[in-house]
């Protein structure tokens, strides 16, 4: 096991305002995502669990497209990994944005 | 006095050495090995059918069996290389020299040997390139092939699975070569002929039927959300534009999701009857709600797929059917179907390299080329216009006289930046140099040469390298849509984000396609057993992809 932490400024606070989410599961070349909406607007907190060693650019690199991206001011991601493929990251993280962004 | 006829005097003197051991043209199973002894002779070129698909095992077994001191130093000339008996041979010393097209399973063996200098290799050959060398520098002096049933002279029946056997057969019988078939059954009367009497010299029934593989069967509940992305891009991004109504699909994931998503992400976009509806093709099983839902016209097949033998009969508009009903495949006249009549390839492959070079090989492993090379380059000789060909043609080339224009195929690289145990599917140096110095080769085993390619399609995006103007431009198209690996972190932002505004490459937003759609709710049928369902029960899955 691995542990990363990443911390980013944003641009402006994630859209919605649901409370907490979870989006994919734990198992091999899968991921999960839990994300709840517990930080300041203007800063987001990615939380990484990995099995596989030695990624950290890649993660790296992954999280801060995300954030440029997507903007998600005020949520904490934690993230439960089996060695997805960074492909499969990202997309899991735009799902976990896009089900803060709904209605309560 | 001169003599011509050589080579027919040596072919009589060999069957009638045969005939020795054979009632007429029938053998029994337990002779075989004696029938290859009076037939061979050292040195022998000889074709040992084994196809994509079907393989003639009772054959390579009793081939093996020979006494070396008899049968040894054979030419094998045959498209693949796939049992394990294929190999053994060279191993027994009965055969020595090779020349073939495919070797999938036997990738890592034959490597080895090759190395080790156990096999002398001719070369790996492309199918069709092998089955044109059948007529010129390899025509085979004996061939053993296989057929479902033999009538009692010897017409053969070979079934949906014909393959290379009208090729193989045309090359040795019409040059004084020996036919030799193993067939499942003799019956009275074969459901058809594929292949005549004349051209068979020995006819032998097997105990059990000839192994076939289902090769072409993929199962839509291993499609990922990754591939169906791609999918969406290839068809909102290549499909539509071009317009594209004759093509070849690789056997891949990506090409399985294209298929499936057809009837629904292609249907909403109005695209039914503009796109995919004439296929060079295996009947892939992913494309039966295709078919069901009226996109497509017309397939003509390499081989058949286990499983659906039922479901082409009943669907014989769709494809090509004998008077008995089943299907009539052949390779090497469908390979040319996709070189000449397709105006698009797309498939998958392991490794792509800054121009686009493409190789399927791994350092410790050779499959060989098989079709690929065929429907993924662009046909010189082609002079038939359609707007797909122009399109891409105008592309590549702009400016000049119109009229003078040659088009281009359309050569597409489908596949996720990360394969299987996130290996990149973009490398700085393909393998196959490496291989290629290692064996000292002349030329490294590229499967399809990045000047025929096209466009390369990713979950990143699409690279369309007809728009490239130099091989810098290339390199950083690829980088673009190379995501996370080392080749796309490697990329050059502002060039790409150039390249990105001229249209050379084209994000899924670019395309209003949004990454989060990418659903498996998306396909139009989620397992095999979906797919039995859209075909009312007409397709039988064979039991390794049965679940329930």
């Amino acid at each position: 096991m691995e542990d990363l932490s990443l911390r980013h400024a944003t641009r402006e606070p994630a859209g919605g305002t649901e409370a907490i989410a979870i989006v994919g599961v734990v198992a091999s070349g899968n991921l999960e995502v839990l994300v709840e909406r517990v930080l300041t607007d203007r800063e987001c907190l990615v939380e990484i669990r990995t099995t596989a060693h030695g990624f950290d650019d890649v993660w790296t690199a992954v999280v801060a497209d995300f954030v440029e991206r997507y903007s998600p001011g005020g949520l904490k991601f934690s993230i439960n990994d089996g060695g997805a493929r960074p492909d499969t990251v990202s997309l899991r993280l735009a799902q976990a944005v896009r089900l803060m962004e709904r209605a309560r | 006095m001169a003599t011509w006829q050589l080579e027919r005097e040596a072919r009589d003197r060999r069957i009638r050495a045969g005939s020795a051991v054979a009632r007429g043209k029938m053998v029994e199973a337990g002779d075989a090995t004696r029938l290859l002894e009076a037939i061979l002779r050292p040195g022998d070129r000889v074709c040992l059918e084994g196809d994509n698909q079907k393989q003639a095992d009772l054959l390579s077994a009793a081939l093996l069996a020979v006494d070396p001191a008899k049968v040894n130093n054979l030419h094998m000339v045959q498209s693949g290389v796939v049992l394990p008996e294929h190999l053994d041979l060279f191993e027994r010393g009965v055969a020595k020299k090779l020349d073939y097209a495919y070797s999938g399973p036997q990738s890592a063996r034959i490597a080895t040997m090759l190395f080790g200098g156990k096999i002398e290799l001719g070369a790996v050959h492309t199918y069709l390139e092998l089955f044109a060398r059948y007529f010129i520098d390899l025509t085979p002096n004996v061939a053993l092939i296989a057929a479902v049933s033999a009538d009692r002279d010897g017409n053969l029946y070979t079934g949906p699975n014909t393959e290379d056997t009208p090729t193989v057969v045309e090359a040795t019988a019409f040059k004084d070569g020996i036919v030799v078939a193993q067939v499942n059954a003799i019956v009275d009367q074969v459901p058809r002929v594929d292949i005549p009497a004349d051209r068979v010299h020995f006819v032998i029934a097997t105990e059990r039927p000839f192994f076939v593989e289902p090769l072409f069967t993929r199962d839509p509940a291993a499609i990922t959300e990754g591939q169906i992305l791609t999918a969406m891009l290839a068809i909102k991004g290549i499909y539509a534009p071009y317009g594209v109504e004759r093509l070849n699909h690789g056997i891949g994931f990506s090409t399985a999701a294209i298929e499936l998503l057809l009837p629904t992400f292609g249907e909403k976009l109005g695209l039914k009857g503009k796109i995919a509806n004439r296929f060079a093709l295996n009947p892939h099983p992913a494309l039966i709600p295709a078919i069901e839902s009226g996109w497509v016209t017309q397939i003509h097949s390499f081989g058949s797929e286990v499983g659906m033998e039922d479901y082409i009969r009943a669907r014989s508009d769709i494809y090509f059917t004998g008077s008995d009903g089943s299907l009539r495949s052949n390779r090497a006249l469908c390979q040319t179907a996709g070189l000449y009549a397709c105006d698009m390839f797309i498939g998958s492959t392991l490794q792509i390299d800054l121009q686009g070079n493409s190789s399927t090989v791994t350092t410790s492993r050779i499959a060989g080329f098989g079709g690929a090379p065929n429907m993924g380059a662009d046909a010189r000789g082609r002079r038939h216009p359609s707007k797909a060909w122009l399109t891409a043609g105008q592309e590549a080339v702009a400016g000049g006289n119109a009229l003078l224009r040659r088009g281009r195929k359309l050569v597409v690289q489908i596949g996720e930046t990360f394969g299987e145990n996130n290996v990149p599917l973009f490398v700085e140096n393909l393998d196959a140099l490496e291989l290629a110095e290692k064996l000292k080769l002349d030329l490294a085993p590229v499967m399809i040469y990045g000047d025929d390619v096209t466009h390369i399609v990713t979950e990143e995006g699409i690279a369309n390298l007809l728009l490239c103007r130099s091989s810098d431009e290339r390199e950083q198209a690829i980088r673009g849509i190379a995501g996370y690996t080392d080749v796309g972190r490697r990329r050059d932002p502002k060039q790409v984000a150039r390249l990105r505004e001229r249209g050379v490459i084209r994000r899924p937003e670019d395309l209003g396609i949004d990454p989060l759609d990418a659903d498996r709710n998306m396909l139009a049928a989620r397992s095999i057993k979906d797919l039995v369902r859209w075909s009312g029960g007409l397709y039988v899955p064979p039991s390794q992809f049965r679940n329930w």
